[in-house]
């Protein structure tokens, strides 16, 4: 069902010591266009292995001929970020979903307050240039390592003026977050991206704040982290297949050719809820989607997370 | 395709009538014998040529008919098309979905340029010549959904998605069955279809919005909805109950083969580009008993669902007072 969009490599820059920067431009015809916090899933073949990662746009929406990502090399993640930043060359030709967003802007906010943390500064590339050409009011705060570890801070103060602040942890400086929420004009929308812990303190700070929890939006996307195998069985067919340490349980599934609907690859939209009949073990649920009561009953799983600690499943499909 | 433009009324005299090739490629919604509720939404891909499931966007005889009406009912009621303020990006997606996807579909009828933000649209049955600066409503005669919704048949609907949940903050309305735009406006995806029976305590909506929520930009899906209306009535809505509603009384065993309409609407999910908003394409289709009775097949089906329809549709849908009488017209004599 996904209409995988074939892209050439038209350029990698190095934003960031850790950080890369590909330019995707279209075989023929036009990219879709996007909103500001969308992201692509990226399909890559490494020998005979199909690696999916799903990476924020980070190019101005609204130009039909190219997408771009930014990828942060995990030294001990999955391996796509490090086959992105070793393998991949200029004129390499990749394939991409359609763009997808689960980060959305709330368009009726007055203003917008974005904090981002780190990585966390990829949807917000885009969406600054979204609400920079829609003259809507933003501010942006953006946490970073080092002025040097800061992917795009140059770049989007030059383009958005007093309306970036940039935080650099080796001068000192931190994000004010207290301050930062409790001095909100009514009707602003706050959209935080970092690490867990930013947005944890971002969210509690302002719910204790009093700040409606709908007006506080976070983007969660935690890619799949590597673990133990495990195996699963499939139940109608009797297949087993072994889940490798670097892969995730809808990589699998995939590999072995068995079809598996899925949008956001990071637990958070569902698409890919599968029917657990037996368990040798106990599922690690790393998802945002399922409720507790679900993970609790062992009877779901949301495979591009969600691994099993143990011997492995058996899976109704 | 080929074929004239249809110059039917869907009131007054109500001229309306379709051809026998319009009858053929009705929308008959029924798979079975029997009717319930369910999530009945699968991929809006292409379906066979000449069908109403050809194109995204079906014209058909009607068109110029169908926008000559919505013409009048705007002009009528302005508050038939409405739209808030942050919609405004949806409204632009609507006009380049429905604009590519014409052009590209109908080639005879249909013509778009587009330079970077300088689009120039041709719209040769209306007689349309438009150059415009696409995000730029004033380059338009009017707001950019209201153009586009006067050119396109079907109802629309632009969802607003936020709080997992979607949200009726626009649309452009005047072939609505039995609702108000006025009224819904601003209404959750559970809320505007809180009148339904059934159908909440089986689950279908939190399913349905669930679904929805996750539509992507590739994957369109539609689904059909039916019920049944007096005389070839598009503008059913609660507003204009009073120039409708009366004409109830007019159904009998004499008049019920022209006078009663099967309304089927071919509804289509759309996932909109930069503002991450749905549009809902509600597009109606009228056909009487009479013309139905032409395919004995679908006659014969017809009866069979409404003889077994379960007491709170048959209430819901306003067919307790007729449904014996539909089924006597659509099996006597049938062979």
């Amino acid at each position: 069902m996904t209409g995988a969009i074939p892209v050439r490599i038209g350029s990698i820059v190095q934003e960031a010591p850790l950080v890369k920067r590909f330019r995707l431009e279209p075989l023929d015809g036009r990219l879709p266009d996007f909103s500001g916090g969308a992201h692509v899933v990226v399909t890559m073949l490494d020998g005979a292995r199909g690696r999916r990662n799903a990476y924020s746009l980070v190019n101005p929406p609204g130009d039909p001929d190219r997408y771009e990502i930014a990828v942060r090399r995990v030294a001990d993640g999955r391996g796509g970020s490090i086959f992105l930043h070793d393998r991949v060359r200029v004129g390499d030709i990749l394939t991409v979903t359609p763009p997808a967003n689960l980060f959305p802007l709330d368009w009726r906010a007055r203003r917008h307050l974005l904090i981002a943390g780190g990585i966390g500064i990829t949807p917000f590339v885009a969406m600054t240039a979204q609400l920079a050409a829609l003259g809507a009011a933003f501010e942006l705060h953006y946490a970073m390592r080092s002025p040097l570890a800061g992917a795009f801070a140059d770049r989007l103060q030059q383009l958005h003026g007093d309306a970036v602040h940039l935080y650099a942890g080796s001068h000192g400086e931190r994000l004010p977050i207290a301050r930062l929420i409790a001095d909100q004009l009514l009707g602003t929308h706050l959209y935080v991206c970092g690490p867990a812990r930013l947005i944890d303190e971002v969210r509690a700070t302002a719910h204790a704040a009093g700040w409606p929890d709908a007006h506080v939006h976070a983007e969660r996307f935690d890619s799949a982290r590597p673990g133990a195998p495990f195996t699963a069985r499939l139940a109608r067919s009797g297949r087993r297949i072994a889940i490798e340490t670097d892969e995730s349980l809808l990589e699998a599934l995939e590999r072995e050719g068995v079809a598996i609907d899925s949008l956001c690859r990071g637990g958070a939209c569902g698409r890919c809820v599968t029917s657990v009949a037996a368990c040798d073990g106990t599922i690690e649920h790393a998802d945002h989607y399922l409720s507790a009561a679900d993970k609790a009953s062992g009877r779901l799983i949301l495979p591009c997370v969600s691994r099993v600690r143990g011997d492995g499943l058996v899976l109704d499909l | 395709m080929s074929f004239a433009f249809s110059t039917g009324t869907f009131r007054d005299d109500y001229g309306f009538r379709n051809s026998a090739e319009g009858i053929a490629r009705f929308p008959f919604p029924f798979t079975e014998e029997r009717y319930m509720y369910s999530v009945n939404v699968e991929p809006h891909v292409p379906g066979p040529k000449g069908s109403a499931f050809e194109h995204p966007f079906d014209i058909d005889e009607h068109y110029l008919a169908e926008m000559a009406e919505r013409d009048l009912v705007l002009r009528r009621d302005p508050l038939r098309c409405q739209s808030m303020p942050h919609m405004i990006q949806a409204e632009w997606d609507l006009v380049e979905l429905v604009m590519t996807a014409l052009a590209r579909d109908y080639p005879q009828w249909f013509h778009l340029a587009r330079r970077g933000d300088d689009w120039h649209w041709t719209n040769r049955p209306m007689a349309i010549d438009q150059r415009f600066t696409f995000g730029d409503a004033a380059s338009l005669p009017c707001p950019p959904l209201e153009y586009i919704g006067r050119q396109v048949q079907g109802d629309f609907t632009l969802l607003d998605q936020r709080e997992d949940n979607l949200w009726l903050d626009a649309g452009i309305l005047t072939s609505q069955g039995k609702w108000s735009l006025d009224f819904d406006l601003g209404m959750n995806f559970i809320e505007w279809h809180a009148p339904v029976p059934l159908a909440h305590g089986l689950g279908v909506f939190e399913r349905a919005l669930k679904f929805l929520l996750a539509l992507r930009l590739d994957g369109p899906v539609r689904r059909l909805n039916w019920s049944i209306c007096v005389n070839p009535r598009l503008d059913t809505s609660l507003e204009s109950y009073p120039e409708w509603g009366p004409e109830h009384f007019a159904v009998t065993p004499e008049t019920v083969g022209h006078m009663l309409q099967l309304r089927v609407e071919l509804q289509s999910l759309y996932r909109l580009p930069r503002s991450n908003a749905v549009a809902f394409s509600i597009r109606c289709y009228l056909i009487s008993l009479d013309e139905l009775r032409t395919n004995p097949a679908w006659a014969a089906r017809f009866a069979a669902v409404l003889r077994d329809l379960h007491p709170d549709l048959l209430r819901y849908k306003a067919l307790a007072p007729y449904r014996d009488m539909i089924i006597d017209r659509l099996t006597r004599d049938l062979t």
